[in-house]
């Protein structure tokens, strides 16, 4: 079965995020006054040919220590279709 | 004493380096195309040149870091073989966790190129051999994602066993927040492994190995790690 699988990747807590800092005072400076802290992160979604969504999850992770996340400044969270 | 540089896809400082070595030391200098499994035989120094490897996608360096050529890059690494990664070169060198640490976007989100001052802290690596400790040296530095940071822990260890090689500078030699170009956590510029073989930094120091580019101190760079070398030093 094909998974969609989505990975959502920010910075860890403590690492310095320079792009959200930079979105949260553009809003601001366009008015939007609510606007209390913005993170900036990554979203990949791959379709995974898998048996079936727990082994597209399983699958996933094994993509993010791999290659698509550095752990050493980053976390994820992952989301399968159909699970 | 051969010297090989790694070309990736998207590397643009591989000539220039290829060129400040050969010129300085006049010894062999090597080319290796990413792809290769294997560094050319009797390869002594690996540098992994400044650029915009795989056009820095996902993130700088990640996935050159995985390029196939890498695994004989972090052997002869691991094997105590003299390896520097400049620019995107520390950045692939952070990706594959041969050094500490990692590369942010700069705090002013600019591209900052310019000449830098620089203080050597550490001359007991053979990359500085011939620095005096406290020198101030001027080296380029031309990167979007240059702030260096590790965890807190880390960074304390990394500065107790003196693995900060550069500083970022003042003109009196003060490494003040000032002095600090991108943000990098204690002005760091570049660091080395605890075994001394491995040496990360963001400013060019072949960009400044001919006077006709606006300085030497390169010059010296590369020199110490002839005489270290040719003193049976590694």
């Amino acid at each position: 079965m094909i998974c969609r699988t989505s990975i959502f990747i920010e910075l860890q807590e403590g690492v310095l995020d320079i792009q959200g800092k930079a979105v949260e005072r553009s809003l601001a400076s366009l008015g939007h006054d609510t606007v209390r802290s913005a993170k900036v992160g990554k979203y990949i979604q791959l379709r995974l040919e898998c048996e079936s969504p727990e082994a597209a999850r399983k699958e996933a992770e094994r993509m993010c220590d791999d290659l698509l996340v550095n752990n050493v400044i980053e976390q994820f969270r992952i989301e399968v279709e159909g699970e | 004493m051969n010297t090989a540089v790694v070309v990736f896809p998207g590397s643009n400082c591989d000539q220039d380096v290829m060129h400040a070595v050969a010129e300085t030391l006049g010894t062999k200098v090597y080319a290796v195309w990413h792809r290769e499994t294997s560094l050319p035989e009797g390869t002594d120094f690996v540098i992994l040149p400044g650029g915009f490897s795989f056009g820095d996608y996902l993130r700088c360096g990640a996935m050159a870091a995985r390029s196939p050529v890498m695994k004989a890059v972090s052997n002869h690494g691991k094997r105590g073989g003299l390896l520097l990664g400049i620019c995107n070169g520390f950045q692939v060198l952070t990706e594959c966790g041969l050094l500490p640490g990692a590369l942010l976007p700069n705090r002013t989100l600019d591209f900052i190129c310019r000449p830098c001052l620089l203080k050597v802290e550490n001359v007991s690596t053979p990359f500085t051999s011939l620095f005096s400790r406290g020198q101030i040296v001027q080296f380029p530095i031309a990167h979007g994602d240059g702030l260096y940071t590790l965890p807190e822990d880390e960074l304390k260890s990394l500065e107790d066993r003196n693995g900060v090689v550069f500083r970022y500078c003042g003109s009196d030699g003060g490494t003040g927040d000032a002095a600090n170009p991108n943000g990098s956590a204690n002005n760091i510029a570049g660091i080395v492994n605890s075994a001394g073989n491995i040496l990360g930094l963001m400013p060019h120091p072949e960009r400044a190995s001919d006077p006709l580019l606006g300085g030497e101190d390169g010059r010296i760079f590369w020199k110490s790690v002839f005489s270290v070398f040719h003193k049976g030093g590694l």
